[in-house]
Order: C-alpha cells, then structure tokens, then sequence
C-alpha cells in the first residue's frame, strides 16, 4: 500500500511541474499587458478576456487556426488513406527489401529540415502548390506516414489471418474484405494513428512555414510574425498560445483509452 | 505470425513508397546538387566537385557546433529515457486517474514547438516569468540572455520538459502489454522490486526502448525551432545547434554549396548511428 501512495506522490509531483509552464501561460493570457510587464503575479488580479476576444475577432488571428486545422486534416486524411494499405502488406506479406523498406521510411525523419527547407520550396513553387493547403499536408506526410505505417501494422497483427481466410471462402472481395470487415476490427488503432498523425502536424512548424506565406499560413508563424511588429503584445501572444493546445486536448480525449495499446505492439 | 512471402504485396505498399518518394529524394537530389556546385545567385553556378565537402570537414565553427550537438544529445537521452521510464512506472495503471494522467501528461507534446520555446522564454525570465523568478529568490545569479551555462541548463530543461512525456507513453504504452501472470509468477517467487523491474519489465520494454531512444536521438539532433526562440543560439554561440548554424549558413549567407554538403554529412551520421544502433539491437535479438 506504501508502494502505492508514494507512486501517487511522484507522479503528482511530476505532473504539477509538468503544467507550471502552461499554468503561467494561461495565467498570462488573461492579463493586461501593463500587468504582465508591471512585474510579477502569480494570478491575475484585473482579469480579462481582451486578448481572446482580439484573437476571435482579428481574422488574420483566427484564419491561422483555420489554415493550421485544414492542412492537419487533409494530412491525417491522406496518412491514412496509404499508411492502412501499406501497413497491411507489412503486417501480412514477406517481400522483397520489406525490412529495408521500413528503415528507408523511418530515415526520413532523420533528414536535417534546415537545409532541406529550399529544396521543398523550390519543389512545391514549380509544381504550383506554393501556399496552399495540400503542400504542407503532403510534405507532412514525409514524417507522418512512416510513424502511421509503423502504429497500424501493430494493431493489424493482433488480428489473426483466419478471418483474411474466412472472408475469402465466403466470397468476400479483397477491397470489401478489407472495408467491411478489417477496418473495424482495427478501429481503435486507426485512432490512436489519426491523433500521433494530427498531433506531429499540428507543431511542426518550420515545414508549415517555409511553404506557405498568406492563403494558408498556419498558427504558428502568425504568432511569430506579431513578435516582430511594434513589440511583442505578450497577453495576446499567451492567448494564442493557449488556444493551440486545445484542439489537441479534444483529440486525446477521444483516443485516451487506446493510446497506451498504440505502440506496445509495434513492430521494431 | 508466419509471414507468406508474396511480392506482389509491393502494391499496397506502392503509394507510400511513391509518396515519400516524391518529398524524400527529390529534395535530397536537389542537396546533392548544391553540394557540388558553388551557387551565386540563379542561374549563376559552377561545379566545383568535393571542394565544399574538404573544406567542411575542416570548418571549425562547424566542428564546433556538432560537438555541441553531440553534448546535446546525450545530456538529453541521459535524461529523458531513465526519467520516462520512472514516470511510467508511477502512472496509475488503469480506471479515470489512468486517462486522466495520461492526458496530462501528454499536454506537452501537443504543444506548437514555437510556442513551447514562447513559453519558456517567459517562463524563464527573470522578471516576470515565474521559474527565473523563483531561482533568483533562492539567491542564484540567473539570467538565461547572459549567462552560457544557464541559457544551455534552460534548453536542456525545456527538452526534457517537452519530451520526456514521449519516453513516458512509449514505456506506459509498453507496460501495459506485460501480462498479469509475469506478476503473479514474480510474486509467487518472492522477487523483489528490482528483481521485476530488471528481469520482468525491462527487457519488455525493450522494443518501446529502441523506438524512444531513435526517436528522441534523431529529434534532438536536428532541434530548432525550440531554442531558436528561446534563445536565438546565444549568448555568443553557446546554445547554436546544428540545425541553426546550418539554416544561418543556406538561408542567412546563402551560402547553399557548404550548407548542403555539410547537412549530406550529417546525415550520414545521423543515419549511420542509427542503423548501427539498429542493427546491433537485432542481431542482438537473434543471437538469444
């Protein structure tokens, strides 16, 4: 019982000095700026909703959460939509160079964004996506798709060959087999892949950023920008912070009781 | 499960490997093609061969910046990966306190990376930021814009804060695999705490370990956004990671011919030691 009660206290210890950043965030965005730089408070004494209500009525604000949701949408779209394929093969076939294949995937993370930044300008410019939507999900899908692929063939293992079998001598189709039949047996997986997908989009920046400039300039490069602009507003830059942390709240929520089997079974 | 061995499965794989193709080689074809040439402008470029790579591996601020990122790496995976594990073992194991530790535990992660950096920026500061604040209380001379090994103590903290939470779900995730009956056998055996930890949960964990250790590895290594708001690399070039001096080195000086040789070679290493960390875990795993 000991065990248990000390366990508790570390991890609320942990969790307490996990949110102390955020609370100041918080704590911050719902103070005038005059206070915010008058020194320090540990709560706000003149309460506010001016700076949400700046984010929520300034459409060059509320666009960027706009752009951020749309290309984080098409891109766990697309994710999906070849990760489930791909990870099934992975999951039932031996082919040639699989083992190979799945490294290759797993390297591209490894490739320094920096430098690789003009180069996918250069590539999305001539092919005429430049600021739209489509390029940052489809360029997102360099890290995201490998990390997909990896989550599903798990989740596709724990499913045994027999029903592949018994749905082929019943006369099912292999696409109506695998519409009908598997999919919804690896529901809970296809979650937990959408939120790891949803959430590695939604903080890269730095893709997001280089390519795209007005029509579909994400969050967080608007926030960036207003740094540069006749000083930093800090309550109105706390507020923007804040509101980017809540729709990946909302997605964890739904997916909170699968996460933990999400990577146990992955394959290495 | 025993595999079929069945080449024609190329074609569910075909569009991922079609669509990473396309955002993977093309651009690492284009780097290959700066790194060759010297570029002053468009259309005014000359080859100059493996000039850039020579002078690379000789280029101290470079040199400097990898053994700094090197330093980095490690101080970070130390960290993270014991702390992880540890913060995993306390989470409770299951019910609403489970979700809810979960969920919160997971805050950082979905956090946009130049708003962790914001946060830290103020966090940290001495004058209304509550964690410089603190720290000056107690009597220590802190200031994160002045002093080297503060403004390196504060990027690693903030990397902690940010990702061990990451470390902790992978070994969460891994734990709760573990069947019960391993427990109740150690149990049965009189183990001790250790005893279950060294040889029932850690050895478990150990594929959940390889993807955290890769992950955080290649993470760490290429960080950018994070201290680049908190910092801007300095003082001096104190906390100036790679990713930094190279960005500063393509974008900053256009000098695209150095920039895209050097980033080719820390590829290189990126990926060697990760494959050999790959490969020794698997053979590893055979020779049992």
């Amino acid at each position: 019982m000991r065990q248990t009660r000390s366990k508790n206290i570390g991890i609320t210890i942990y969790i307490l000095l996990l949110l102390t950043p955020v609370y100041w965030l918080l704590n911050m965005s719902f103070k005038t700026s005059r206070e915010i730089l008058g020194g320090l408070t540990l709560w706000p004494q003149n309460f506010t909703f001016d700076n949400y209500t700046v984010i929520f009525t300034d459409p060059s604000w509320y666009n960027g959460y706009l752009n951020s949701m749309a290309y984080v949408s098409i891109n766990v779209v697309i994710t999906l939509l070849v990760a489930l394929p791909a990870a099934y093969a992975f999951s039932r076939y031996k082919f040639l160079g699989d083992k190979h294949l799945f490294f290759w995937l797993l390297s591209n993370r490894m490739a320094p964004p920096a430098v690789f930044l003009l180069p996918f300008f250069q590539l999305y410019s001539s092919i005429g996506l430049f600021d739209t939507h489509i390029a940052v999900a489809l360029a997102h899908c360099l890290f995201n798709v490998p990390l997909a692929v990896w989550i599903l063939e798990g989740f596709m293992k724990g499913v045994p060959r027999e029903y592949d079998e018994m749905a082929y001598i019943d006369g099912y189709s292999f696409p109506r087999f695998f519409i009908k039949v598997f999919l919804p047996m690896i529901r809970s997986g296809i979650g937990v892949t959408a939120f790891f997908a949803f959430m590695f989009s939604w903080v890269e920046l730095l893709l997001a950023r280089t390519l795209t400039s007005v029509d579909a300039q994400p969050i967080g490069a608007i926030m960036t920008r207003t740094i540069g602009a006749s000083g930093i507003d800090w309550g109105v830059l706390a507020a923007a912070g804040v509101l980017t942390i809540i729709p990946g709240l909302l997605v964890i929520w739904f997916v909170r009781n699968h996460v933990a089997k999400g990577f146990a079974l992955g394959r290495v | 499960m025993n595999k079929i061995s069945d080449n024609r499965a190329w074609w569910l794989v075909l569009p991922v490997f079609l669509l990473v193709a396309f955002s993977a080689l093309i651009p690492l074809m284009t780097v290959v093609n700066y790194s060759v040439q010297d570029i002053f402008g468009p259309g005014q470029a000359y080859y100059v061969g493996t000039e850039w790579f020579k002078e690379v591996l000789t280029d101290q601020r470079l040199r400097d910046s990898l053994i700094r990122q090197f330093a980095f790496s490690g101080a970070v995976l130390a960290i993270q990966i014991p702390l992880g594990i540890g913060v995993a073992l306390m989470m409770p194991k299951s019910g609403v306190k489970g979700s809810l530790c979960l969920i919160l535990v997971a805050i950082p992660l979905l956090i946009p990376w130049n708003v962790v950096g914001t946060i830290w920026q103020i966090f940290a500061r001495g004058d209304i930021g509550l964690f410089g604040w603190a720290i000056n209380q107690m009597g220590m001379d802190y200031n994160y814009t002045g002093d080297t090994l503060d403004a390196w103590l504060t990027v690693l903290l903030m990397d902690v804060w940010h990702w061990t939470p990451l470390v902790a779900l992978l070994c969460y995730s891994g734990l709760r695999a573990i069947p019960e009956a391993f427990y109740q056998a150690a149990e049965i055996d009189r183990a001790s705490k250790w005893a279950v930890f060294r040889y029932i949960q850690l050895p478990r964990l150990k594929s959940v370990l390889i993807i955290a250790v890769l992950l955080r590895f290649m993470d760490s290594f290429m960080i950018y956004i994070e201290p680049f708001v908190l910092t801007g690399g300095g003082p001096g070039s104190s906390t100036t990671f790679l990713s930094q001096t190279l960005t500063t080195m393509a974008i900053g000086q256009f000098d695209l011919g150095r920039a895209a040789a050097f980033s080719l070679i820390y590829f290189l290493i990126v990926l060697l030691i990760s494959w050999l960390f790959f490969t020794a875990i698997t053979h590893a795993d055979k020779e049992k």
